[in-house]
């Protein structure tokens, strides 16, 4: 240990340690850098009083400004969604099927449909909406329950088969197996016969015999033709897109036990305009139909004539 | 500097330098006046270039030189750039950098000289300097002065002017990246955007404060480019030499000098050099040239003009601070002539360098005669990747991105190649309407994104090779062409 001595090239104090004939000068620090030091412990004081920080045992202070993150998220959130208000409103006003008439608004409302699809909808659609077996694929030209705007809209608000609502889509195929309306060979030639229709199979004996027992079992919901009715869901048999399956087992199956398939109703979940705008994403999927007005409907011209003009409400400023 | 005298003088040492401040001394020859000339033209190119303007038609902005960020172009005369055609700007980046090492290894530090806008603000704010503190001397007096009414008069006088030529810099950058008189309009008004304003304060303190104060401080603690020109040069590179074998050993003043050709029997050898230390006081960087090439020195070539106008009042020959090479200073030394200048400047350095910079430049100069203002991309939907339709034909989905990159709206057709029986629609048309091609219409300078459906019949590979072409429905035509697949469910359930 040698003694703290001052190093006179430099005129600096030397901290008092020697190794081997070197020494340390004892430079202070730069008045700068203690000052900003000093600086930075005074704010960090003065942040742990004004914002959330000491852990207590319940929980920590709340600090004298009273902030906390889950209430700028909140405050967010709502600047977020004041943003978007001219845009939601005018959704909100403008009645489905006219949408396409304001490529602004069916471009947003796209969109909001997009994201709430993959929160909502993909569990049983997929993520790209192609479905799986008993969960139908949306992109395709084929719709059970219609694939205009309007239809899917109300499919969505509705549900299909929803328990304990009067105003979902509602239709139940009979189990002709389980419950003994045919026996299985009568149900073995119905399916030929199907599959007949379907273009996936010569007509033989099997089928002809299926044809009339389609006429008198099927027919009633299928239509003679087997193209199916909209009206209560009753699937086109003719086209290449099966629910269930196409092959024979599958029908066989269909046939015996019927389908039951459930979706729930949306607009007890979600805002009416979460659901307008589903009903546009689902609707461009690529099979979307055109909205054809029902001129004789008494009922749809009472609508129109309640609703503000939508092309006029929907001019909204930014 | 640190001799035992220094230890034992009880002198404190300073860890850092201060700097010692440089009051150059205004000089007039053939360097200065290269000087000027290359101030006049840089400046000239700076704040006139985004004023010249430049006739695209309707769709595209008439300004000649233009950085769109906001419209992510570049515009340069009849040049535009897309941002996925940045490496045209890269090749320009790279071909400036070439030519500055082919300069340098050629005639050295010439840039640093004479065209760094270091260089040409410092001198601008030195000649401001003189015009209100007047000339060295009257510099030297004024700093030693104690701040009084006069001093603080003549401080803020040249204060003020630095600032203006300095907003006057800042204040031009900002033209390059909008319209220029729409911007000066707003400007002036208070409408320009934030970071119009942001961007010309920034500039202007940095201009005040490089070009009014740090000045060779830039240069010698700085700027990384002396360290790399260090790297660049050889003995055939061009410095400002001290001919030192002309100026040894030094005579003190004029008249030892004149004396010495009567004094011959004196016996003592006498240097060119009369000790004036004019090249000293005209140096802009303040460094003594004789001690040798140093780091300090930009070649600027004004103490050339000093000693040159001192040796034609002593009459001795010109040129004892001249531009040389450490080649030829060899050769002088042993009294040798200096090789002739073609051959020093036609080595294989030099022509390696030229020849890269060429080739670079021949190179971007055909692609960009040669390049496509159509281009296509095809994106084909992932998920899903293939649908079935009613009647039994299977879809797939692609975006077509189709950049139309003239300044002219234009019809394009995109058709099929590689898939049999298709049929292509979009995403704005029943699939009635479908054909075997589509017909798109894209805005002047613009990329359009279009959902686009095509159909073929389920019979076939699992996954096939498909091209989309387009081609431009004008007279001018041109086409582009997107690889992408065409796939089909296969034996998957």
């Amino acid at each position: 240990m040698a003694e703290q001595r001052i190093d006179e090239p430099t005129g600096t104090q030397t901290v008092g340690h020697e190794w081997d004939g070197i020494e340390e000068l004892d430079t202070p620090m730069p008045r700068w850098w203690l000052w900003t030091l000093y600086a930075t412990i005074i704010w960090g004081i003065g942040y742990t009083v004004f914002y959330p920080a000491w852990p207590m045992i319940e929980q920590a202070t709340k600090g004298a400004l009273g902030w906390s993150s889950r209430e700028q998220l909140a405050a967010e959130m709502d600047a977020a969604a004041e943003e978007k208000a001219p845009l939601t409103l005018a959704i909100a006003q403008i009645p489905i099927e006219r949408l396409p008439e304001d490529s602004r608004l069916l471009a947003a409302a796209v969109e909001g449909g997009r994201a709430a699809f993959k929160v909502n909808c993909v569990q049983c659609h997929g993520a790209g909406a192609a479905g799986s077996t008993g969960y139908p694929n949306l992109n395709d030209d084929d719709w059970l329950w219609g694939g205009d705007l309007k239809a899917i809209h109300t499919t969505l608000e509705h549900g299909i088969r929803e328990p304990g609502n009067d105003a979902t889509r509602m239709s139940q195929m009979p189990a002709f197996g389980r419950d003994g309306l045919l026996t299985r060979t009568e149900i073995e030639d119905v399916v030929s016969h199907v599959q007949v229709i379907a273009g996936a199979r010569k007509a033989d004996a099997s089928a002809r015999r299926g044809a009339a027992l389609f006429e008198t079992n099927c027919a009633a919901c299928h239509g003679p033709a087997g193209k199916g009715d909209r009206t209560q869901g009753a699937p086109n048999l003719t086209d290449a897109i099966w629910l269930y399956g196409g092959d024979r087992a599958s029908l066989v199956e269909t046939v015996s036990n019927a389908r039951y398939g459930i979706m729930p109703s949306w607009s007890n979940r979600l805002d009416p305009v979460t659901v307008k705008m589903l009903a546009a994403y689902v609707h461009s999927l690529g099979g979307g139909e055109e909205f054809v007005p029902e001129d004789d409907s008494a009922e749809a011209a009472d609508a129109a004539g309640k609703t503000p003009d939508p092309v006029e409400q929907n001019v909204q400023p930014r | 500097m640190s001799s035992l005298a220094d230890l034992t003088d009880h002198e404190v040492n300073r860890f850092f330098e201060a700097r010692k401040k440089v009051f150059p001394r205004e000089v007039d020859g053939p360097f200065r006046r290269f000087k000027w000339a290359i101030m006049a033209v840089t400046l000239a190119i700076y704040y006139v270039t985004p004023w010249l303007r430049w006739d695209r038609g309707p769709h595209a902005p008439d300004q000649a030189v233009l950085v769109d960020i906001e419209g992510r172009r570049f515009f340069m005369f009849q040049i535009e750039i897309w941002p996925h055609e940045f490496y045209y700007v890269a090749g320009l980046l790279i071909m400036a950098a070439l030519g500055l090492f082919l300069v340098t290894s050629a005639v050295g530090r010439a840039w640093c000289g004479y065209a760094c806008p270091q260089t040409v603000w410092t001198d601008l704010f030195m000649h401001i300097e003189r015009l209100v503190d007047g000339g060295r001397r009257d510099q030297f007096k004024l700093d030693a002065e104690p701040w009084g009414a006069k001093k603080l008069a003549k401080r803020l006088t040249k204060w003020t002017l630095w600032l203006l030529v300095a907003m006057a810099t800042g204040g031009a950058w900002i033209f390059y990246f909008a319209d220029a008189p729409t911007l000066a309009r707003d400007f002036v008004t208070g409408e320009a955007a934030g970071v119009a304003y942001a961007t010309v304060g920034i500039l202007t303190a940095t201009t005040f404060i490089f070009g009014g104060f740090l000045r060779e401080q830039v240069c010698i603690y700085m700027c990384p480019w002396p360290r790399i020109q260090t790297a660049l040069m050889d003995d055939k590179s061009l410095l400002v030499t001290y001919k030192y074998w002309r100026g040894e050993p030094r005579t003190r003043g004029v008249k030892r000098a004149a004396k010495q050709v009567d004094d011959a029997a004196e016996l003592m050898p006498q240097g060119d050099c009369i000790d004036c230390l004019a090249c000293v006081a005209v140096c802009p960087t303040g460094v003594d040239i004789r001690e040798g090439p140093q780091i300090g020195c930009i070649t600027c070539g004004l103490c050339i003009d000093a000693c040159d106008e001192v040796m034609r009042r002593i009459d001795r020959p010109e040129k004892l601070i001249g531009y040389t090479t450490v080649e030829d200073e060899k050769l002088a030394v042993e009294g040798k002539h200096p090789r002739p200048p073609l051959e020093r400047l036609l080595r294989p350095r030099t022509l390696v360098y030229f020849a890269v910079w060429g080739a670079i430049g021949l190179a971007m100069l055909f692609a960009l005669g040669n390049r496509s203002r159509i281009e296509l991309d095809a994106g084909q939907t992932r998920n899903p990747l293939y649908i079935t339709l009613s009647d039994g034909d299977v879809r797939n989905g692609y975006t077509l991105k189709l950049r139309n990159m003239q300044a002219r709206p234009r019809r394009f057709t995109v058709a099929l190649q590689g898939l049999e029986d298709y049929e292509m629609w979009d995403d704005r048309m029943p699939r009635e309407d479908a054909g075997a091609t589509l017909t798109l219409d894209v805005p002047a300078d613009a990329v359009l994104r279009r959902t686009v459906y095509v159909a073929a019949p389920a019979t076939g590979e699992d996954k096939e090779r498909i091209l989309f072409t387009t081609r431009a429905a004008d007279d001018e035509g041109g086409e582009a062409i997107a690889e992408t697949f065409f796939n089909r469910p296969g034996d998957r359930p």
